[in-house]
């Protein structure tokens, strides 16, 4: 894969860039260029917005069949993640006893290494989490 | 609009079918459909085939025109099409092939769904499902498809108390109506102890909550409902065709015990039968996993919220129970040829309303649902299918 792709994501993906809507003020992540609550009013109108970084485990589970490129992970815990900004998220909750992890725990975000292009290729980076 | 008729069905035996190509699976199904349904070749105005990821599995695009020569139908010229929409592509060709039948566009429609997934070896077929789900911010962070329904299940049993034991009686069930179909992947009955021992795919969900990677291909002749008289005594008509969608990705959604696309579809379906859950006598709906089953029978409105794993724990959804659901063995035991499951979720109810299901045969059943889902429930199609 090309590393624009990756690359092109790097402000989202490192520092929580989202978007806010300047209309109705609603906080979006990952970034989205219309706000579905005020469509055609926001066109133009969502402004970059970072994140806190801080959130509660809405859900949790535990991966023990992973893609080829997270082989080396298993076991690891993917939460669903209700930031305190109001938008939801997907991530690896890292650091701790997986016996550990409860819906409701809060979290914090963290800036990490997630995957790489093979032995030789770039090393793509981003956000996982920890308890608080 | 006019009214549609399903006048034809077939499909190949689901499984590891190594011994047959994409091409050979897709003209076994169609010629299977073409001769139940009793038509010509020349009778046929345009194709529809759902196809997930054909391209990956077997570095094959443009399937419409390759359905249109394994059909033998190029001299005719007509329009093939190939559909997309993950694991609902058969469910959204099925819906395609119902507007371009009402809109009297078209008279007789072939519609028909393939998935080849054994030609790619050891997590390839992993990867290739989790493009159902949002590659940027789901499986690019380590989520896979099963993770995503892991995460719906965990909130489930938080939520309602539903049970990893209520989760495994789902697929023990369908593997039991399974054994009773001479075409599913699967044909083994299975205990909850099986399902609960079986490794863990990613927790809640262990390796039996989970359907298969399998082989195979269905389809289903459409035709306007007064002219479906001419060419059977077997009619089916279509009594709502339904698609709804919602976000690529989970988190995106506004719930997650519910797919909402799918109560949204169900809702206008029912509204457009002029029926209520109660009047459906069975259904085949996509359990790609335990879960997604139990969330299914609660948004189609079979049950409450939260009720689903204790209806299935108490045999309500069984051959015999209330409502039967997924006569056919479902996606996890008949198999989940992820581009053809919704074309043969139709032969099914086909099958249950023409009372051709043999041991599995639903007694008086007149009409039925098909739920199939797309992704983490960014699509929903439901078709309400009665016997006339």
């Amino acid at each position: 894969m090309g590393v624009a792709r990756y690359w092109r994501e790097i402000p989202a993906r490192y520092n929580l860039i989202g978007k806010k809507c300047q209309v109705c003020g609603k906080i979006y992540f990952p970034p989205r260029s219309i706000c579905p609550t005020c469509r055609r009013k926001s066109i133009g109108k969502m402004e970059d917005y970072k994140l806190s970084g801080k959130g509660t485990v809405e859900s949790y589970t535990i991966i023990y069949t992973p893609p080829p490129e997270f082989s080396d992970k298993v076991p690891y815990a993917i939460a669903l993640i209700r930031m305190d900004e109001g938008c939801y998220l997907t991530g690896q909750i890292v650091d701790c006893d997986l016996e550990e992890i409860h819906i409701g725990m809060r979290v914090k975000a963290c800036f990490r290494r997630i995957q790489e292009d093979g032995k030789r290729g770039a090393i793509y980076y981003g956000y996982k989490f920890r308890k608080v | 609009m006019r009214e549609v008729a399903i006048i034809g069905v077939g499909m190949t035996e689901f499984g590891e079918i190594w011994q047959k190509s994409f091409r050979d699976l897709v003209a076994e199904a169609g010629i299977k459909a073409i001769l139940d349904a009793g038509i010509e070749g020349d009778e046929i105005d345009a194709m529809y085939i759902g196809g997930m990821s054909t391209g990956r599995f077997i570095g094959q695009e443009h399937v419409g025109s390759l359905a249109l020569e394994v059909a033998g139908l190029e001299d005719l010229h007509i329009p093939s099409t190939r559909v997309e929409a993950a694991c609902a592509s058969g469910g959204v060709a099925m819906h395609q092939g119902y507007l371009a039948v009402a809109s009297g566009m078209y008279d007789i429609v072939v519609v028909g769904g393939a998935e080849k997934m054994t030609d790619v070896v050891g997590g390839e077929a992993t990867n290739i499902l989790a493009s159902a789900a949002d590659r940027e911010w789901e499986a690019f962070f380590g989520a896979t498809f099963p993770g995503l329904y892991a995460l719906m299940a965990r909130y489930h049993m938080h939520k309602y108390g539903t049970t990893p034991e209520q989760l495994a009686m789902v697929a023990v069930k369908n593997h039991y109506n399974g054994s009773l179909n001479p075409k599913a992947q699967f044909k083994r009955k299975i205990t909850v102890e099986d399902v609960l021992n079986s490794p863990i795919v990613a927790d809640p969900l262990h390796l039996l909550d989970c359907s298969p990677i399998t082989d195979g291909a269905a389809a289903a002749i459409l035709a306007p409902l007064d002219i479906a008289k001419k060419y059977t005594d077997k009619i089916v008509k279509i009594k709502a065709s339904v698609q709804a969608c919602d976000t690529l990705s989970l988190h995106g959604r506004k719930r997650f015990d519910s797919l909402p696309a799918a109560v949204h579809a169900a809702k206008k379906a029912y509204e457009i039968a002029g029926i209520k859950p109660k009047d459906i006598d069975l259904a085949e709906v996509h359990d790609c996993f335990t879960i997604a089953e139990i969330i299914a029978i609660e948004d189609l409105g079979f049950f409450e919220k939260g009720e689903g794993g204790k209806a299935t724990e108490e045999g309500l959804t069984a051959l015999d129970g209330e409502i039967p659901i997924n006569t056919s063995g479902g996606l996890k035991a008949k198999g989940h040829p992820v581009g053809a499951t919704g074309v043969a979720q139709i032969n099914e109810i086909v099958l249950q309303l023409r009372g051709e299901a043999d041991k599995r045969q639903v007694k008086d059943a007149e009409i039925g649902l098909a739920h199939n889902v797309g992704g983490s429930g960014g699509t929903c199609v439901i078709h309400i299918l009665e016997a006339v």
